[in-house]
């Protein structure tokens, strides 16, 4: 049964980032990108990671998928991308070489450690439900970092006003002479 | 007798490989920015694989954490990243990341 999960949830994975790199139009690509999100999903439900399955698809496949198609929308640049027309001949080999060389030395490392990820020591599981262990973790170990997120999520959203503002008055006319 | 066999974290670790492979050349090919931003978005979730796998292999919930928080900069970092295209896109219409080489030395 985990068999079944994992190849069905590898396939989502794989199929969905598949079709966000060779899908012409974008909005397909951002679909693909769905699809990848929900494989993780599955993969987080059986790895019994249950909050971060949650907010895997309420955050990623919720929001920032969503926020992408917006985009797309308003850009209006649904019009396919010609993949024909390459800048650099010599540019796609070179990422066929260092996409099937990065996958090939991490694999190698992968398998290098089998031996130690198989029999280090795991720590006995408190019992505990795994939201309440994270949230533990969180507002105890990690309470510093999340005040900073708040921080910088503040500093992203005045960020991202300020750079998409209809510039209008003086300094506008100035900037966009 | 395949039903007995179970996926171990290697599995998820190869997996996350293969995903992070893929996102890197789906950055290094496309030049529409908005799918190179959706390429990084692989990568990120494939580090996002290991980082849970071996959490639950070692029984610690420090990298869930991780996870955690990587979900909020990669948030903030596509907010970010799609206020700076809309900006842009909005001067160039249709541009795409070979056309936005002004600052090239």
């Amino acid at each position: 049964m985990e068999l079944l999960v994992f190849v069905a949830a590898s396939a989502m994975v794989l199929g969905g980032a598949l079709g966000v790199i060779l899908m012409r139009n974008p909005v397909h690509s951002a679909l693909g990108l769905v699809l990848t999100l929900f494989g993780v999903a599955v993969h987080f439900v059986a790895l019994e990671a249950h909050f971060l399955a949650a907010v895997q698809v309420i955050v990623y496949a919720g929001a920032i998928v969503v926020l992408f198609l917006f985009v797309i929308m308003l850009l209006g640049v649904d019009s396919a991308e010609d993949l024909k027309v390459d800048g650099l001949t010599i540019q796609r080999p070179l990422a066929a070489i260092i996409g099937i060389g990065t996958v090939a030395i991490v694999s190698v490392a992968v398998l290098r450690t089998r031996s130690t990820i198989a029999a280090g020591p795991a720590l006995e599981a408190s019992g505990d439900s795994n939201i309440r262990l994270l949230s533990r973790n969180l507002f105890s170990d990690q309470v510093l970092a999340f005040e900073i997120t708040s921080v910088l999520l503040i500093v992203a959203v005045a960020g991202t006003v300020l750079l998409t503002r209809k510039q209008s008055g003086p300094t506008g006319a100035r900037k966009g002479s | 007798m395949l039903a007995a066999i179970e996926p171990t974290t290697t599995w998820y670790l190869l997996l996350g490989a293969v995903l992070f492979g893929l996102g890197s050349v789906g950055l290094l090919v496309r030049r529409n920015p908005l799918v190179m931003f959706m390429s990084i978005e692989l990568m990120l979730n494939a580090v996002n694989i290991s980082f849970v796998a071996l959490a639950v292999r070692f029984g610690d919930i420090s990298g869930q954490t991780a996870v955690f928080f990587v979900m909020v900069v990669a948030a903030a970092e596509v907010v970010v990243g799609l206020g700076i295209i809309v900006s842009i896109m909005r001067r160039r219409p249709g541009a795409t990341a070979d056309d936005l080489a002004e600052l090239k030395g």
